[in-house]
């Protein structure tokens, strides 16, 4: 065997290796964010522009229909004075929190025992399906008879409303994982329960993570519909302020509750969307260049 | 799981001259009308430190073979004796796990034969180094070529420390530069750490290049049908006349299998 060879070889690999790498230019972090925030920017303001545009077309009156600059007015008004602004909020935050944590330990048990077994799958695969369909509102006349005007009636449909969209992103996670990954990690020596921690979880985490996205939109959802119909004395809540404004014609803290809400639920959506633009990234599927 | 038996019947441990026995070896896919016959009472002996590349053309049960030396499934009659040890198995895709970085790959199959944390991390180094990537430990995948990814896959493969490999067309997705080196490679790690190679290939020219001996399988079922030893010293080329020559008988008797089928 020649001497020189092993060493003419590595150089060959190094060479082919470094062909074979792109050198790709990397935006800065201040050009990401700003490539990130600035439709989001535009947006915003072309929908307040509209907004006002309605407000001085004088469709409606002032007082039914309030420009953006006195909803915000009164939005700030509400959370610089005190009163129930923040404890609404803390209380709703409580409720969808619990909820969507309680809904995402059903949901993951639920999606892997439908995922392992043949027989449960056929039993209640479609069904899970099915609860997904049913809106959320339409679950409260029973909650409210079986657990009448309380949080555990809440709880219940948030619950309901937010485990089958979980269980399902489990399910089709699992399902689509590469056998030759799931061979290769048999081959490796894991069995079992290694193989789901080492293989099929990791594997199945994309899928997962926008189960529990979806999951999350649907909590919200719940949460809301629950906080108009169910009142709870001395503790208020964000949905239950849209109620009270109504009643009181308060148009300015309606609007104003209504943007909480919204910002709120993409507040939340957004930390989904960096949990899985973070796996898309780690595992090459962000940039098209695998 | 050094014996598998389908008939479940004890079988006397291998002797140590040889690192994989194959008696009788038989598959059925599926039962009733429906069944196909994949493997049919194939025989196959390997030597300790032998490098015996089988080549066959499409529906010869070449992975259905090595899924079943390696134990990820279990053949319907027959037994398979790998002397005790679990061989190792590389795919023709790199199957690297693109959730963790390329030394985490590696170090996995450390941590599932219960390698010690700390021993893991150089254990993994020593295995890129093998492989030549000691500087791309902290990449992930995806990064990689696909040369690379697969040099990746051969580093995780031999660190599950296994005298026996088992390679299902390891280089059948690459462009033939890289699969040149990778030859020169593969025959440098098979001699360096004594192993015992199966190496599945359709090319019979790879399977030239490589092997010491190449077993031709009939497919439809699959069967050991001829044998040629490649007595050409080492290290060859494939571009080579005695390897060009040598693949064209090869060739010849494989088309004539292909043919049997025609009729």
């Amino acid at each position: 065997m020649a001497v020189d060879l092993p060493s003419r070889t590595a150089e060959e690999i190094a060479g082919l290796d470094a062909l074979d790498l792109d050198a790709g230019r990397d935006q800065t972090r201040l050009e990401k964010i700003w490539a990130n925030a600035w439709p989001k920017l535009a947006a915003i303001g072309i929908a307040l522009t509209i907004w006002q545009l309605v407000v001085w077309s004088g469709w409606k009156d002032s007082w039914v229909l309030p420009g953006p600059a006195p909803v915000f007015e009164e939005m700030l008004r509400r959370a610089t004075t005190g009163g129930d602004f923040w404890s609404s909020i803390l209380t709703t935050g409580r409720r969808a929190v619990v909820g969507f944590a309680f809904a995402t330990v059903l949901g993951l048990l639920l999606g892997l025992a439908v995922a392992r077994s043949r027989i449960l799958r056929a039993a209640i695969g479609s069904f899970i399906t099915g609860l997904q369909t049913m809106p959320s509102i339409a679950w409260f006349p029973l909650a409210i008879v079986l657990f009448k005007l309380s949080e555990s009636a809440m709880f219940f449909v948030v619950v309901l409303g937010a485990a089958p969209s979980i269980a399902n992103g489990v399910i089709s996670g699992v399902d689509f994982v590469s056998p030759v990954l799931v061979r290769a990690g048999r081959n490796l020596g894991a069995r079992g329960l290694e193989l789901y921690r080492y293989v099929i979880g990791p594997a199945s985490l994309p899928a997962i993570v926008a189960g529990l996205k979806q999951g999350w939109a649907f909590a919200w959802r719940s949460l809301m519909a629950g906080e108009l119909l169910v009142f709870i004395a001395e503790r208020p809540a964000i949905g239950a302020n849209l109620q009270h404004a109504r009643d009181e014609s308060d148009m300015p803290w309606m609007l104003s509750t209504m943007i909480v809400i919204l910002v709120l639920g993409i507040l939340v959506d957004s930390l989904f969307n960096v949990a899985n633009n973070r796996i898309r990234r780690r595992w090459g599927l962000a940039d098209g260049n695998h | 799981m050094s014996v598998q038996t389908a008939a479940r019947t004890a079988v006397p441990a291998a002797t140590p001259a040889h690192a994989v026995v194959l008696k009788e070896v038989s598959k059925v896919y599926g039962r009733g009308h429906h069944a196909v016959l994949a493997l049919d009472r194939l025989n196959l002996t390997v030597e300790p430190g032998e490098f015996v590349c089988l080549v066959g053309a499409s529906g010869c049960g070449k992975s259905t073979l090595l899924n079943i030396v390696s134990g990820l499934d279990s053949a319907s009659a027959g037994t398979i004796d790998t002397g005790g040890a679990a061989p190792a198995l590389m795919f023709q895709e790199p199957a690297l796990f693109p959730w963790r970085s390329v030394a985490a790959n590696v170090e996995l199959a450390l941590k599932l034969r219960g390698v010690k944390r700390a021993e893991r991390r150089a254990r993994a180094r020593e295995l890129l180094a093998v492989v030549h990537l000691t500087e791309f430990a902290e990449r992930q995948p995806h990064e990689l070529s696909g040369g690379m990814r697969q040099r990746v896959a051969l580093a995780r493969t031999l660190a599950m420390d296994s005298p026996v490999l088992l390679m299902d067309e390891p280089f059948g997705a690459l462009d033939a530069m890289t699969r040149d080196i990778l030859h020169d490679e593969l025959e440098r790690i098979w001699r360096e750490r004594k192993l015992t190679v199966i190496f599945v290939t359709h090319n019979v020219r790879e399977a030239a290049r490589l092997g010491d001996r190449i077993v031709l399988l009939s497919s439809r079922p699959g069967r050991a049908v001829a044998e040629f030893p490649v007595d050409q010293p080492r290290p060859r080329r494939i571009d080579s006349p005695e390897i060009a020559t040598l693949a064209a008988s090869v060739t010849d008797r494989l088309k004539e299998e292909v043919r049997r089928h025609g009729r």
